[in-house]
């Protein structure tokens, strides 16, 4: 094992530290020993010796393999090839300890033995190998009942909360659309057709687990129409250990309720679902009964250009049901044409309509503007009225 | 509006432009469909070339005539000469 006083330095603390797992794995990879050493150079020499990108995948498939090379194979041959692999997660990222084994195994076998558990957008990655072990890696993991994720100007592999299955907060069942919208858009998953990336994200409440609000390009979220179920009994109870006052009614970003001391009182029509209230006095209080989500558009990452959040699209939909779930595959593919044709090269849906306007991009998919699409005040004073035809 | 058009007539097409531009101009699946509407706009409607350009470009990767390639965007070329991360 070489010195590596640097990376040394990130075992310390109390926390998990990637050093270790990657020392760990180093004791029985010559690639991941390449790894370490090259990441300490890249430490000491404050210079980054990876490239990215170019060609390399597995036959047929677009996305899913990201190719990394290191700009001084000659002195890092372990790792001159360390292509990373996405693995379609199951939904909500349940997998049985058999399915985790057999994936750990394969990939000691032909990869780093290194994992990402899991990426940003949801996917298992495998972290680290190379192109001629691309297909026997890719056989492998069909064999194991799992596939490749997306990658470049594709729909990257759609996420989920784990729903309904565990949580009973969920408005819609997250994992069954999740599971729909993927096997429904496998070609679009595999092979990039768009202007750049395309992320779905499912969240079954506003407390939104998947980050969907400032990830995706097209969240779904769950709410609900109707008041918040309220227990005054448990309201009660709570009123015992907790300032209601303080830390709940004074909290309440839209001012919609009031305590008494003894009543708790909510107005719903002005509550904007931020789940606050809930989250702090989760046995008196839950979203209410007629739920559904909510679909937002237009977040990313600060990549190319800053982040953007979503903004609203449709306030409520019961995507559970078939005609509603057609309803918004139909709308997602009318985007998708519009934003094929019109948008630029690496432009992400949110930047496509901030640049063709709202206005007219709701008018180019059908959809009727309302007053919950309204992101922001217009800072605009002037307004443009349209002469409308008899 | 009927038409004509083959899978293979695109396929070819497709091709040959790939082909033309290799080494000097990166093409994204978007700009090969385009290409089509424009080529054949007289023998099919736009619905008809957006669907024969994806079933083409299905069949170039499949057969292994081309490949998707990766540079900060993912664009549609020939399998490269020599190995693959020349």
């Amino acid at each position: 094992m070489s010195d590596t006083p640097l990376l040394d330095e990130l075992e310390k603390g109390p926390w998990p530290s990637f050093v270790k797992e990657i020392k760990m794995a180093a004791k029985n990879s010559a690639m991941s020993q390449d790894l370490l050493d090259l990441l300490e150079k890249s430490y000491r020499d404050k210079i980054g010796y990876w490239k990215h990108g170019g060609i390399v995948g597995v036959m047929g498939y677009g996305g899913g393999v990201i190719g990394r090379y290191v700009a001084i194979p000659e002195q890092y041959p372990n790792v001159r090839h360390f292509h990373t692999i996405r693995v379609n997660q199951p939904a909500g990222w349940y997998y049985s300890t058999d399915a985790l084994r057999a994936i750990c195994d394969m990939w000691d076998e032909h990869g780093s033995g290194l994992t990402n558990m899991h990426g940003s957008t949801g996917d298992l990655v495998l972290l680290g190998t190379t192109t001629e072990e691309l297909e026997p890696i890719f056989d492998e993991l069909i064999k194991l009942e799992f596939d490749i994720g997306g990658s470049g100007s594709d729909v990257r592999t759609p996420s989920c909360c784990l729903g309904k299955s565990r949580c009973e907060w969920a408005c819609f069942d997250t994992m069954e659309v999740c599971h729909k919208i993927t096997m429904q858009y496998q070609d679009e998953l595999h092979r990039p057709a768009f202007p750049y990336k395309w992320k779905f994200k499912f969240s079954g409440c506003p407390n939104d687990c998947v980050a969907a609000i400032a990830r995706a390009d097209i969240s779904f979220i769950g709410t609900w129409r109707d008041d918040i179920q309220q227990d005054d009994a448990a309201v009660a109870e709570y009123a015992k250990t907790l300032n209601i006052l303080r830390d709940v009614v004074e909290r309440c970003p839209s001012r919609c309720m009031e305590w008494n001391g003894d009543k708790l009182t909510i107005d719903n029509d002005n509550c904007v679902h931020c789940m606050h209230c809930i989250n702090a006095m989760p046995k008196a209080l839950a979203p209410g009964k007629d739920r559904g989500c909510s679909i937002l558009m237009g977040a990313k990452a600060p990549i190319i250009e800053g982040a953007m959040l979503s903004s609203m699209m449709i306030p409520f939909v019961k995507i559970d049901e078939e005609e509603d779930y057609e309803a918004v595959c139909e709308i997602v593919e009318e985007i998708w044409d519009i934003w094929s044709d019109e948008g630029k090269n690496r432009e992400r849906i949110g930047e496509f309509i901030e640049r063709v306007g709202k206005s007219n991009f709701l008018e180019a998919i059908g959809l009727e503007p309302i007053p919950e699409m309204v992101a922001h005040p217009r800072d605009n004073p002037y307004i443009f009225f349209e002469q409308e035809e008899d | 509006m009927a038409s004509d058009l083959t899978l293979e007539e695109v396929v070819e097409s497709m091709y040959k432009e790939v082909a033309s531009v290799q080494g000097r101009k990166k093409l994204k699946p978007m700009d090969l469909q385009k290409m089509i509407y424009e080529r054949f706009s007289d023998r099919a409607d736009k619905r008809t070339c957006k669907k024969l350009g994806k079933e083409a470009i299905k069949e170039l990767i499949n057969s292994g005539r081309c490949v998707y390639s990766y540079y900060g965007g993912s664009f549609i070329e020939l399998p490269p000469a020599e190995g693959v991360d020349k």
